[in-house]
């Protein structure tokens, strides 16, 4: 626990709730902490951070091209998410800043929770948890029928470390998987398509995990949904805005969907009020990473990452700046 | 084949009752004229409302009980064979059902899904975000009965890096699971425990205190489930099937680390359909004098 002169100087940003990074970092580093100011941001860096050699933001702070012009000497940005679209990417490229995130530290927390909410909507397992304890069950009446979950085909957009997971749990499942990506991955068995609306076409299920990306904003928009049909489901664990949402809205009400099982939205926590009153979606509060274990996993890449860095070796998550 | 009386114990699926009454005199239980009693050459019975001594006694001309569930314990099977009453059931259709409602209730167990769903829908979210659930990939899971519905629940832990062991009446080496000889080893060796046997004399409340202590705060005698679970010994349960259902202790409706479903292990569309073909199947076999398809008298 001794700060020695040696420990290298590393700026750290986090809400007062995301202490699990305290001690691994306090442990291993300086901090220059921008939450132990009452100073903006912006003036905090200003006056603090001028020597900055590497950033970690806990959280999904906004990093973009104002707050980047405050880290004249920043070489390092550290994300505990895996998404990095609240950061000015294409900026980092121009300043040299490397970027890394949590890797493949949540990858099994959110495939858990994409096949979870997959199944919790086709056999619709929070309608029927409410209707038990609502004592209905006591009384004559039918409780509706669900969906079966083996066979179907499951399109999944984006084959990442998260997309690749979610399907091999998939697989004794007997789902027919297939996907889209950026590119196809020759060394996945599974079928790829290069375009969403074909996918869709072609699918029961689809799950969105990839990035949000200028390219994949609104990727399921209302002509890829209604190319899956009344009968799809889309499971989302990536970014709300993936979908457009208020079009989502609509098919899930009008039936041109058949049901959602969302874990992100567009503008959270705000989620559309439309949806609470519908038995075929499930809703999630952005919880596919909040377990204990994917929290501890973060917090040692982004440690490993650090170490890395300040030891020159090669970091352990970085993100592609394109 | 429309002079043939068939009694319907329940409601149970429309569909299959459309498909009897077509070939059949559909007789409906809840609405039994006495005087139908000498006509009914079978009996459609499901996994709550089977046939017990005193009903196979008041049909003396029964045949044949087709079910329309895999569990049969609510037959009675020794007086069926006594009587020379054939018994069908609906095995291998809904297995792939049951196994995925298992593991879909284990994720709905520990990742508190139905909860998050209600903490969205109270408009809660806006005031702070949902406390940390468990992981689910890599525990150990221990299942109680290695049959169809077992290995195929196995086989969907297997790919969540879930280290699989289980009890049943036999070891099965093949499969490469770790055996336990008895409930209380298996119980003491996993974190979640999946209870897929079918109901005997021999495994009634064979999940009993011992068994959930060794589970401990981390399967049934219900009344001995109701006070671990209200007590804090058990971490956790996900229910799709009670003693006396559709009666549900209410003492379980105020948990947080339970899951409640109302038996619908298999009830997709698809299934009960599926079920519902091979139950005509077997009553149309039985009386064209051809063999069984799923018989288990």
């Amino acid at each position: 626990m001794s700060e020695s002169s040696e420990s290298p100087l590393v700026l750290v940003h986090r809400t007062p709730t995301l202490t699990y990074m305290d001690d691994h970092l306090s442990r291993n580093f300086r901090l220059l902490k921008t939450y132990a100011s009452p100073d903006p941001l912006p003036v905090f860096l200003s006056r603090h951070a001028a020597s900055v050699t590497a950033f970690v933001n806990i959280g999904r702070l906004k990093i973009d091209a104002e707050l980047l012009s405050h880290l004249p000497s920043l070489q390092l940005l550290v994300c505990t998410s895996v998404g990095t679209d609240h950061v000015d990417l294409a900026e980092c490229k121009r300043l040299g800043i490397a970027v890394t995130n949590a890797g493949d530290a949540f990858s099994d927390d959110v495939a858990d929770c994409a096949v979870g909410l997959l199944i919790s909507v086709l056999r619709l397992i929070s309608v029927g948890d409410r209707y038990v304890r609502s004592g209905k069950w006591a009384k004559p009446g039918e409780f509706q029928l669900g969906t079966k979950v083996s066979g179907k085909r499951v399109g999944i957009i984006g084959m990442g470390t998260i997309g690749s997971r979610i399907a091999k749990r998939l697989e004794p499942f007997g789902c027919i998987i297939s996907y889209n990506a950026r590119t196809q991955k020759q060394s996945i068995p599974y079928r790829y398509y290069s375009d969403v609306l074909s996918l869709a076409a072609d699918n029961d299920v689809l799950v969105l995990c990839c990035s949000l990306t200028d390219q994949t904003r609104h990727v399921v928009n209302r002509e890829v949904m209604e190319s899956l049909g009344k009968e799809g489901v889309i499971i989302n664990v990536g970014r709300g805005e993936l979908i457009d949402e208020k079009e989502m809205v609509k098919c899930l009400v009008e039936g041109v969907i058949g049901g959602a099982g969302l874990d992100v939205f567009e503008k959270e926590p705000q989620v559309p009020e439309e949806l609470f009153g519908l038995d075929n979606v499930v809703l999630s509060p952005h919880a596919a990473v909040a377990t204990p274990g994917a929290l501890e996993s973060v917090a040692q890449v982004a440690i490993a990452n650090l170490k890395a860095f300040f030891s020159n070796q090669p970091l352990v998550s970085p993100v592609r700046l394109g | 084949m429309e002079s043939i009386g068939v009694l319907m114990m329940c409601p149970m699926s429309s569909y299959l009752e459309n498909e009897l009454q077509k070939r059949f005199n559909l007789v409906r239980f809840w609405n039994f004229p006495e005087t139908h009693r000498n006509s009914i050459r079978a009996v459609v019975g499901n996994a709550s409302t089977g046939a017990d001594a005193e009903l196979i006694d008041d049909l003396p001309k029964l045949e044949i009980i087709s079910s329309f569930s895999v569990g049969i314990d609510k037959i009675d099977l020794g007086k069926c064979k006594e009587k020379g009453i054939r018994v069908t059931n609906t095995p291998d259709v809904l297995t792939e059902d049951v196994a995925d409602l298992a593991i879909g209730l284990i994720l709905a167990l520990l990742r508190r899904l139905c909860e998050c769903d209600s903490y969205v829908r109270s408009g809660k979210w806006k005031y702070g975000g949902f406390q940390l659930t468990t992981k689910f990939s890599g525990k150990s899971v221990g299942i109680l009965g290695l049959g169809r519905i077992g290995t195929a629940i196995a086989k969907r832990a297997d790919a969540f890096s879930c280290p699989v062991s289980y009890h049943s009446r036999r070891a099965k080496p093949d499969l490469g699971y770790k055996y336990y000889p008895t409930v209380l080893e298996l119980a003491e060796n996993s974190d979640i425990f999946v209870v897929a046997c079918p109901l005997t004399d021999q495994t009634r409340g064979i999940v009993n205190r011992q068994v959930m202590d060794a589970l401990g705060a981390k399967g049934v005698d219900e009344q001995e489930l109701v006070k671990a679970l209200t007590e804090g010994r058990l971490g956790g349960a996900a229910l799709d099937v009670f003693e006396q259902e559709p009666h549900v202790p209410e003492e379980l409706f105020q948990l947080e680390n339970v899951v409640l479903l109302p038996h619908v292990g298999s009830s997709t569309v698809e299934t009960e359909n599926a079920m519902a073909d091979l139950v005509v199947s077997n009553l149309e076999a039985h009386f064209a004098g051809k063999s069984l398809l799923t018989p288990v008298v």
